[in-house]
């Protein structure tokens, strides 16, 4: 095969009725990724084409789309990969098109700044100011792979259940609140059950598995769902297990600094 | 907070649900070993075995469970499915009314029902 065929479906609201498909020839060059193809095609066919990318390297999460009928990251998939010569490209499901391949993620982003990702605490301390929390290895492997996460939107777009149900918070968001929920050194379960034990919460999902799947990262949204629909399941039940957050280790007194290592820099902010 | 008890009970009802279920097929299929459910010996569905568990006040608080458990469960269950359709905030309201009403109602009849069996299987 020396030539690709990009089918790429187009749309730009106010101009055009409703969404169309443009074919495209790329020239296959060994190490194509999709989105190397779509940057052939603006380069030499058309300039007006639109997609979101940043990194290139499978990190920023920017250029989520799907590919032959996969929700992937255009950076992270060879066109050798698909085994085909023809490649069908449109933009994330389940989000309003912006234009072309841009899908507007702004709602999702809502949804995730709604559960709080962020490490609260009551106690009033924060590790910048007071130095670092304690969190053991064990303690890290129970939200580590949740960590992964890169926001592409790629499981929202797979979800069956954010396809049908526009109050479903998703697999993201709900993976991120998991990650936090389950971080020793947080202490927000409390402020997060106000979100998540209402109607947008995990019981919505219906375990299809397919937020797992697609992620490029290997995160398994899928998983942290279902273990936060039993931790909530035990809350009511007043069996959740409470453990003091992780404690704050202090900043060392007597430690002395060895010949030849520099000071640090002051901060520049904060 | 509301949906996480209500999803949490619901969750119960058909653990609930699941083991009455269990032994209603205990009783009704395996009479042959555990006989002691059918004091009248011969076939569970013999009017002197129905009798006696209708009389029973076990058997009365077991169906009167059971009632209430596959009602919630299944109406809950029922009230998901159609809330995912994202219907009008006004449809839903009407749903979970009619819902409950239909719930209580068939749950009235049904211990109605089940008392009424238990106190006509006594005085026989």
């Amino acid at each position: 095969m020396s030539e690709v065929i990009f089918h790429v479906r187009r749309y730009q609201p106010g101009k055009d009725a409703r969404p169309y498909y443009q074919e495209f020839r790329v020239p296959l060059t060994p190490g194509l990724t999709v989105l190397d193809g779509l940057w052939h095609i603006k380069e030499t066919q058309d300039p007006s084409l639109a997609w979101r990318f940043s990194c290139r390297m499978g990190i920023c999460g920017s250029c989520g789309m799907l590919i032959n009928g996969r929700a992937r990251l255009a950076c992270n998939t060879q066109i050798t990969e698909l085994g085909t010569s023809r490649v069908c490209i449109a933009p994330l499901p389940n989000f309003d098109i912006i234009r072309d391949l841009v899908p507007d993620l702004q709602p999702m982003f809502r949804t995730h700044k709604e559960m709080k990702p962020f490490i609260i605490r009551g106690d009033g301390l924060t590790e910048s100011s007071e130095g670092e929390f304690i969190q053991t290895s064990e303690e890290l492997e129970h939200y580590l792979q949740f960590s992964y996460c890169i926001k592409c939107g790629c499981c929202m777009a797979a979800c069956p259940t954010v396809a049908s149900d526009r109050e479903y918070a998703g697999p993201m968001p709900l993976a991120q609140a998991h990650r936090y929920n389950r971080d020793s050194r947080d202490m927000g379960f409390a402020e997060r059950k106000q979100v998540l034990g209402g109607g947008r919460g995990p019981w919505r999902c219906h375990f299809a598995g397919e937020c797992s799947r697609v992620c490029p990262k290997g995160v398994d949204p899928a998983r942290a769902i279902q273990l936060m629909k039993r931790e909530l399941f035990l809350d009511v039940l007043h069996l959740r297990g409470k453990s003091c957050a992780a404690p704050c280790a202090g900043k060392p007194t007597d430690a002395k600094r060895r010949e030849g290592i520099p000071e640090a820099p002051k901060p520049t902010v904060g | 907070m509301r949906d996480q008890k209500l999803w949490t009970v619901h969750i119960l009802a058909g653990a609930g649900v699941a083991f009455l279920l269990g032994l209603h097929m205990i009783i009704m299929h395996l009479d042959r070993y555990l006989g002691i459910f059918n004091p009248a010996g011969g076939k569970p569905i013999e009017w002197g075995n129905v009798a006696a568990r209708s009389g029973s006040a076990w058997f009365t608080a077991g169906y009167i469970l059971l009632l209430g458990a596959a009602l919630f469960h299944g109406l809950y269950g029922l009230r998901n499915i159609l809330f995912e359709l994202s219907p009008p905030a006004g449809l839903k309201k009407a749903i979970n009314v009619l819902f409950w009403l239909g719930g209580l109602g068939l749950f009235a009849l049904g211990t109605w029902a089940a008392v009424a069996g238990c106190l006509t299987a006594r005085a026989l």
